[in-house]
């Protein structure tokens, strides 16, 4: 309760402060917009629906790229850890990758798919893919050894040593993974929004394209907010039960 | 199968190793590991492996456990050669080696779990049965990370009991820990193998834990690892680890001890 009244206070500083900038006219307002005017285009964009359903697109492509990434990135990462072969090869490639900011991919992926669904996804999936998979690589190579051993005195070995040991116990790699993928996902699907007009549905990204044309500053700033709290609430909802749990069984910091 | 039948003592097994050599390569070149060594166990028997690190004593275990392959000669529990990993050889290691995404129960289950013959209820009872006899009932449902150091072991020793092994092998499952709570596990210890009759094989660098534990201790020197001499401790039990008898007699090994790492073994 404190901790929450701390950050709402924190925050209406900041707002307080934004606002008397703005006051004080040092900046015109078609460049720094009041708190006010943000609010009255967020409310405006909120209740004429096109905000929600921006969201809704931006999060759809955003979801199913990253869960393709994942589900692909993750046994990847696995076998990578695994297997010498693997690592020389596909793991050099992934490392490779990895350092590609993903933006990057938008020209290829643009004339590979054209302007369309495919195009947003496939540059999301390799957003994902390549950090999950170095990210669970990682993990997977630094379990202690003493696990599988103690394991294997037992009687576990092969298929039930992979699903009740080494899938288990790098879960913490895991989550670090899926978390930092994530945040790779978000970027890219931004700065491909921003890049690419879609037809077949205008996402975050593409509202804070048509904010610059049109010169909203307040549309600008109001969609980076949703960005920012969507950034926020999937920090507190995807990963932060994830993280309390390891904290109580592991006892992990972080 | 039932929870009786289960929890009942099946008979210790005897150990038979004859001859058997290990070289590990290293990037540094070859280490010889372990030289010819020959070691007969009898049923129930608790035999101490001491020497400086080095002398192949956790090697020796390692082959025991099937957990390593060896060079040349056999390793045989009751007359069958061993190959791999077995139920019947549950170790414990320095390391606690729990799970940490498992409970206490939960990790004395994961051993169970890969038994045949009872049913889910039946493995909760068993392992209810070692935790009480480790003195952890009521930490059934502790995370691993907010134990001590003692207890982690407890819960080890009562994981690698819950199969009901006829041999235990322990590799140093002490030297973490420190002297007050060692001490209490020695006293338990002693309890345990009385109350669970076991075939033990506990490798420890600390001679006189290993006298206060042994039926025989046996020395190794580095170098090639190599067995030299072998003492029967006869005390009586339970023996306790500040008795002077027990501590003029660990002094004895410790004497012979120094006398087989200080002469190079001759090649």
């Amino acid at each position: 309760m404190k901790r929450l009244l701390l950050a709402s206070l924190f925050f209406i500083g900041l707002i307080l402060i934004w606002h008397f900038i703005v006051v004080a006219e040092i900046w015109s307002p078609v460049l720094l917009p009041g708190p006010a005017s943000v609010g009255s285009y967020l409310w405006a964009a909120a209740t004429d629906g096109s905000l929600a359903e921006a969201s809704w697109v931006t999060m759809k492509r955003l979801m199913i790229g990253y869960l393709i990434g994942c589900v692909i990135g993750l046994p990847l990462g696995m076998l990578t850890a695994r297997s010498k072969t693997l690592n020389d090869t596909l793991g050099v490639l992934a490392l490779g990758l990895q350092t590609l900011p993903s933006v990057c991919w938008v020209p290829l992926a643009l004339l590979w798919f054209g302007q369309s669904e495919s195009a947003m996804l496939f540059v999301v999936i390799m957003g994902t893919l390549w950090s999950v998979l170095i990210a669970v690589d990682n993990g997977v190579r630094n379990l202690p050894p003493i696990y599988t051993r103690a394991a294997r005195t037992m009687g576990s070995n092969g298929f039930h040593t992979l699903r009740h040991v080494i899938l288990p116990a790098s879960m913490p790699y895991v989550i670090s993974g899926m978390k930092q993928g994530w945040a790779f996902a978000w970027r890219s699907l931004m700065a491909a929004e921003i890049y690419v007009t879609l037809l077949t549905g205008y996402g975050l990204g593409h509202l804070l394209h048509f904010g610059r044309e049109l010169n909203a500053m307040d549309q600008v700033i109001g969609i980076m907010l949703i960005i920012v709290l969507i950034g926020l609430l999937a920090d507190k909802v995807l990963f932060s039960p994830w993280e309390r749990f390891l904290h109580r069984r592991w006892g992990l910091n972080g | 199968m039932n929870l009786v039948t289960e929890l009942a003592n099946p008979p210790p097994a005897k150990l038979h190793i004859n001859g058997v050599s290990k070289t590990f390569t290293t990037q540094r070149g070859s280490v010889h590991a372990l030289d010819k060594a020959t070691l007969t166990v009898s049923e129930g028997e608790f035999v101490c492996l001491v020497g400086p690190s080095g002398c192949g004593k956790s090697t020796l275990l390692n082959l025991i456990a099937g957990l390593d392959t060896f060079d040349s000669g056999t390793v045989q529990m009751d007359g069958q050669p061993v190959t791999g990993p077995g139920r019947e050889r549950m170790m414990m290691f320095q390391e606690h080696a729990l799970f940490p995404w498992l409970d206490v129960m939960g990790n004395v289950l994961f051993s169970l779990n890969l038994k045949p013959g009872l049913n889910k209820q039946e493995h909760v009872e068993v392992a209810k049965y070692y935790l009480q006899l480790v003195g952890l009932e009521r930490f059934m449902h502790a995370n691993i990370h907010e134990l001590s150091g003692g207890m982690k072991q407890r819960v080890a020793l009562a994981r690698a009991l819950a199969p009901n092994p006829r041999v235990l092998l322990m590799d140093e499952p002490f030297a973490a820990l420190d002297a007050m709570t060692r001490e209490q596990l020695y006293v338990d210890l002693q309890k345990i193998c009385k109350a669970r009759e076991k075939t033990v094989i506990f490798v420890t660098h600390n001679v006189r834990e290993a006298v206060c534990l042994g039926n025989r201790v046996v020395l190794f020197s580095p170098n090639p690892g190599r067995i030299r001499e072998e003492f029967i401790v006869n005390l009586p039990r339970p023996r306790d680890i500040n008795d002077p008898a027990l501590a003029g007699m660990a002094g004895e090994i410790t004497k012979a001890l120094k006398g087989h790492t200080a002469k190079p073994a001759e090649e």
